[in-house]
């Protein structure tokens, strides 16, 4: 850039390269903004349906827990509003589970882009966790409509609870997305792993099942607090605390305690902090590898 | 003059055998001791380069003229040594690196021109001098991917030339295109040229480097052979007893 920086017009002599990582990514919006497009319509130009997948695949995979979860196993019976539950906590885990897969793919997938032209490589992670961001759009749509449907009474905490479940869900895809992007030039058969992680995720939160089956068989115990420094597994529950919980009848709250961890804001905020670590810690894996980056792809 | 690129000790190697996937690392060091044969594409080179001067790249196929090239722009960093420029870069280290195929032309311009770091007025202010020189206006909203190797040569110089830059690199693309389209390249590039710009250029062909560049570097297996004027480059290199042909087609 031909900012005047010391004596020279153009500035100082300095290494070619923009190694300011997701700051220098944050300067470039502009083209953050046209990959994030181009992203957009080459995904779904090619496909006859168009966007639409991007409703039919969770909309199937829904109906398909409902089915069987929900109605062969039962629980719809003790859990009220299962529905919703399963709904909210899919927006999470799925979100998660898609910028994993994604973002992996992502520096490999532009790899002329990264073999020849001088781009900050943190871009393409950022701009694949961007384009499942606003994947989750609609999705919040039809879980704000189904909840206004039911009669939702949101209280202050729901608020917080609802932006903290977003933050932490945001950092730590971006944080994934990060990490794995380098990795996979690295070893190109993570791919692997990124799976088998993308399939616990599915089981770690309290998705399929609620929290209070959690507390039953582990409550009070290590394995407890383990469950909970899932960032996946708090993000849900927080986002059910915002959407799910606020949308149950009075009546029917009482027959399934407790509904939420004990401290679940408090816990949200130290998560956050956690995953924006979690963040520099990636930067750092990215940081580390990029300098190889054009000569291993 | 101030310096604009300057080269100190910079030294490249490349693994040869690259263990892709953690299984085959896994492998390898079960094996123990076994070392990748590395290859030093760029060997202790060093030079500088001043503000506004033109200076040619040259040397036979895998002398590293291209390695050096991303070293100075950044795509690639050096083992050992320093590389350090001043001001703006801008290129074309190879014609189709910045598009994708499935967008039309327009939106290419945009997406290659803020690849190139360009912020959307500024595109938006050189659209039409772009379209002009590459002289796609017809095709502007046609997916590139099924534009000829002639068109994509095309726009890529045309919006690569369109930066404004400190320092331009041009690697060995005008060996695509037809001869009126180089024509009009060396012209633009020698437009940068008057304007003061840096110009570092790839070419085997003697007679664009000499009617472009003073000086020109001569790269021998990764090192630096030759540092002076370009007449005597030329006779270096022993390019001076064939006919100048344009030996080198690129890709077609």
């Amino acid at each position: 850039m031909t900012t005047a920086v010391g004596d020279h017009p153009l500035g100082p002599l300095r290494p070619p390269g923009d190694t300011t990582g997701l700051f220098g990514v944050f300067r470039r919006r502009y083209l953050l903004k046209l990959l994030v497009q181009k992203e957009l319509r080459v995904r779904y130009q090619a496909s006859l349906l168009g966007l639409a997948w991007s409703y039919m695949k969770p909309l199937v995979r829904f109906s398909m827990y409902y089915f069987v979860i929900g109605l062969l196993l039962g629980l719809r019976d003790s859990v009220p509003l299962f529905a919703l539950h399963i709904f909210t906590a899919m927006i999470m885990t799925s979100f998660f589970t898609e910028t994993l897969n994604a973002g992996t793919k992502s520096v490999v997938k532009n790899k002329s882009l990264v073999r020849k032209m001088n781009v900050p490589r943190e871009m393409f992670p950022v701009a694949s966790t961007a384009v499942t961001t606003y994947h989750m759009i609609p999705q919040f749509t039809i879980v704000i409509a189904a909840c206004l449907l039911v009669g939702w009474s949101p209280d202050r905490t729901a608020f917080i609870a609802g932006a903290l479940g977003i933050s932490i869900m945001l950092t730590i895809s971006l944080a994934v997305a990060l990490a794995f992007s380098a990795l996979n030039v690295t070893f190109r058969d993570i791919g692997n792993f990124v799976e088998t992680i993308g399939m616990m995720v599915m089981w770690s939160a309290p998705q399929l099942y609620p929290w209070d089956f959690v507390v039953r068989i582990i409550g009070g115990t290590w394995l407890e607090q383990v469950y909970l420094a899932n960032p996946v597994a708090m993000a849900t529950l927080l986002n059910q605390r915002a959407f799910w919980t606020p949308a149950i009848p009075p009546g029917e709250a009482t027959e399934i305690m407790p509904l939420m961890p004990e401290h679940l804001l408090t816990r949200g905020f130290i998560m956050l902090g956690c995953c924006l670590l979690l963040v520099g810690v990636a930067q750092l894996i990215f940081s580390r590898l990029e300098g190889n980056f054009a000569e291993r792809l | 003059m101030a310096e604009s690129v300057v080269v100190d000790h910079v030294s490249k190697h490349f693994t040869m055998l690259n263990a892709r996937t953690l299984k085959q690392r896994v492998v390898r060091a079960r094996q123990g001791g076994f070392r990748n044969p590395t290859f030093l594409a760029v060997d202790d080179a060093s030079f500088t380069i001043d503000q506004g001067e033109a200076v040619g790249l040259m040397g036979l196929n895998g002398s590293g003229k291209s390695t050096l090239l991303k070293l100075i722009s950044g795509v690639l960093r050096p083992d050992r040594g320093t590389v350090l420029t001043r001001g703006r870069i801008a290129g074309l280290i190879e014609v189709s690196a910045g598009f994708h195929p499935q967008l039309s032309g327009r939106e290419n311009i945009y997406l290659n021109g803020a690849i190139l770091g360009m912020e959307k007025d500024e595109v938006d202010q050189k659209f039409d001098q772009i379209v002009d020189f590459a002289d796609l206006e017809r095709f502007l909203d046609t997916p590139v991917g099924r534009y000829s190797s002639g068109m994509f040569a095309r726009l890529g110089f045309a919006v690569a030339a369109s930066v404004d830059s400190d320092i331009f690199i041009i690697d060995e693309v005008l060996a695509v295109g037809d001869p009126p389209f180089k024509k009009k390249c060396l012209q633009r590039i020698s437009q940068v040229r008057d304007e003061g710009r840096t110009i570092v250029f790839v070419s085997h062909n003697t007679t664009q480097v000499k009617r472009l560049c003073e000086r020109a570097l001569v790269l021998e297996g990764g090192r630096l052979g030759f540092d002076g004027p370009v007449a005597d480059a030329v006779h270096y290199l022993k390019y001076d007893e064939d006919d100048d042909e344009d030996a080198e087609g690129g890709e077609i």
